[in-house]
């Protein structure tokens, strides 16, 4: 008996020995900064003085005072990750799909033209894109739809309440090419053909057919995680509408989401109990859509 | 049969009826690659065809002069712009390098050995991929603080290390592993930290590849550390100082500073895309294993 119970736990220790540095930085940078959010969520903190105990107030404020939170920010962030979301989600699956009926050497070329925009910064994105829809007669969208005569006076398109969400959403679905797109790729490149073979003989006439009863059963773990890679990824993108018109609070909040109102109650107006109130609701909200994800793409339905 | 070969997913070779596919993937990478080629032609623009006008999207007389002016010192903080590269560089190389090991001790833990808190880490790692760290900014920044990392290096590689994306791929990769080949490796006296470095690491290449891009993209991209942990000028990255160009720009729609900004773009961009042209077939190796289940 003595000699197993050394070996177990020596066993033991040497796996905690492996994975003991990701758990010491995973803790300290994610899982103390949610539960600290979490308790701050509770209190009033200006970040100078130490956070005072309120209970639910920043909650309770969130629901009934925040206009901006419940007339903008809320109805926004949910258009815009409806519409980037599943969207970008549908649209990375389809491109992949349509990568996966080209020969070899020409879709590595093409895989990567449309990967390209994923792998540059949004930083980076925000100067070509600031240039592209510059509010005056130079900016190249208002010179050439003026040339076509499609408009006449130049249009401010960053600073439009009308069209800064439309031009968000654009960009961030260019941009949405990303891990899950590549994961979804390779996903369909490896089924088997024989499953194609197979299909056929039982009956299956066309493409469509043969998306719906081989592709999509045959991949499902990998279309969950490029869906939850998707969630996660509208998340992040919120910044895009603060670069590209420059300000925080967006032009009358048009393009202002969950991300850019943290950022204006936390770091401009100091109000850190409230902003972590709203980051809590945006965690959970995030964790939501990941459990539905879940709930459609997952094995055990 | 005739109609199963007509659909044939993955093909060997160019055939007529693909032609379908081939037109509107062209045209859509075409519509992908615009602004990319818009940054290239920007950035190589003298000031006269900035100023142009009409704007003209390809750049008739190339020159260096935006990248000449970028890296001129004329700033008014006086710090050359060499060292935000400088700094970029160190970072991204620290957390490359260490990403690289955290995410591979992680995944064969997690995916060969057998301990109590297993199933707790995997499933917390599987959380944490549907992560968002912008919604925690504020207390990171705390955690950040007390730890006393401001305006220290640590506090730009830190935030980036946590990768659990990196863990999760690298796990399923390993598990591809067969056990056999582990405890014949055991049988003959080697211990794990030999089976890790000898056996896994080897066979695990491609998923290393993976990691090293996604973070590698992760550091090299990120200007938020910058802005938040470091007040001293001469710590902060060229991510950071390309934001400042972009906000620069934005505010003052200063024409002469866009072909700057978009120098500063293209010297972003070029590294993404060189590593990620060199690795892709590791890359995609990697993804094929990436279910979720």
């Amino acid at each position: 008996m003595k000699p197993t119970t050394v070996k177990a736990i020596k066993n033991e220790l040497s796996a905690y020995a492996f994975i003991s540095p990701f758990l010491i930085i995973f803790t300290l940078l994610v899982v103390v900064p949610v539960v600290s959010a979490i308790y701050l969520s509770f209190t009033d903190f200006n970040s100078i003085q130490t956070p005072k105990f309120i209970g639910l107030t920043n909650y309770v404020n969130l629901i009934t005072q925040d206009n901006a939170f419940m007339m903008y920010v809320l109805p926004n962030t949910l258009k815009f990750a409806l519409l980037v979301g599943p969207g970008g989600y549908l649209l990375s699956f389809w491109l992949a799909w349509l990568l996966a009926q080209i020969p070899r050497k020409s879709r590595t070329v093409l895989a990567l033209a449309i990967y390209s925009p994923s792998l540059t910064a949004a930083i980076a994105m925000a100067v070509v894109w600031l240039v592209i829809f510059s509010g005056n007669a130079s900016g190249y969208l208002n010179n050439f739809l003026m040339s076509l005569s499609i408009i006449n006076e130049p249009i401010q398109w960053t600073q439009s309440p009308h069209y800064l969400m439309p031009i968000m959403v654009t960009v961030s679905l260019w941009n949405s090419m990303g891990v899950g797109f590549l994961a979804m790729l390779a996903g369909i490149l490896n089924i088997n053909g024989e499953m194609y073979e197979a299909g056929y003989i039982d009956g299956i006439r066309n493409r469509l057919q043969e998306v719906w009863y081989i592709t999509i059963p045959s991949m499902k773990p990998q279309m969950l995680f490029g869906a939850v890679m998707a969630v996660v990824g509208t998340f992040q993108a919120g910044a895009i509408g603060v670069q590209l018109s420059g300000a925080n609070p967006t032009p009358q909040n048009a393009g202002q989401l969950m991300i850019n109102h943290i950022e204006d109650y936390g770091f401009l107006r100091y109000d850190m109990g409230y902003a972590s109130a709203v980051s809590v609701v945006l965690l959970i909200i995030v964790y939501g859509f990941s459990k539905l994800c879940w709930r459609l793409f997952g094995e055990n339905d | 049969m005739a109609s199963f070969h007509a659909n044939k997913i993955n093909p060997d070779r160019f055939s007529f009826g693909q032609w379908k596919f081939f037109a509107f993937l062209i045209s859509l990478s075409v519509f992908m690659i615009l602004p990319i080629i818009f940054i290239f032609s920007q950035a190589l623009k003298p000031v006269d065809e900035l100023f142009l006008y009409p704007p003209k999207l390809f750049v008739n007389h190339p020159t260096w002069s935006n990248f000449a002016q970028l890296f001129s010192v004329s700033n008014v903080a006086a710090v050359p712009k060499t060292k935000y590269l400088f700094n970029s560089i160190i970072v991204t190389a620290a957390v490359v390098f260490l990403s690289i090991v955290l995410c591979s001790m992680t995944g064969f833990a997690l995916s060969k050995k057998e301990f109590k808190l297993k199933k707790v880490v995997f499933e917390v790692n599987i959380i944490a991929l549907m992560f968002v760290p912008a919604a925690v900014t504020i207390p990171r920044y705390l955690v950040i603080e007390k730890l006393g990392l401001t305006d220290n290096f640590l506090g730009h590689i830190l935030p980036m290390l946590s990768l659990p994306v990196g863990v999760f791929l690298v796990k399923q990769f390993v598990d591809q592993i067969p056990n056999a080949l582990i405890e014949a490796a055991q049988l003959d006296g080697a211990n794990d930290y030999y089976v890790f470095r000898k056996l896994v690491i080897p066979m695990i290449m491609p998923a290393l590849a993976t990691v090293s891009i996604l973070a590698f993209q992760l550091a090299w991209n990120n200007a938020e550390t910058s802005s938040l942990f470091m007040s001293k000028e001469t710590l902060k990255t060229f991510a950071f100082y390309m934001s400042t160009l972009t906000t620069t720009t934005a505010m003052e729609n200063n024409i002469a500073g866009q072909g700057m900004a978009a120098a500063a773009a293209l010297l972003m961009f070029i590294p993404n895309l060189l590593i990620f042209i060199f690795m892709q077939s590791k890359v995609m190796d990697t993804m094929a294993h990436s279910g979720l289940k």
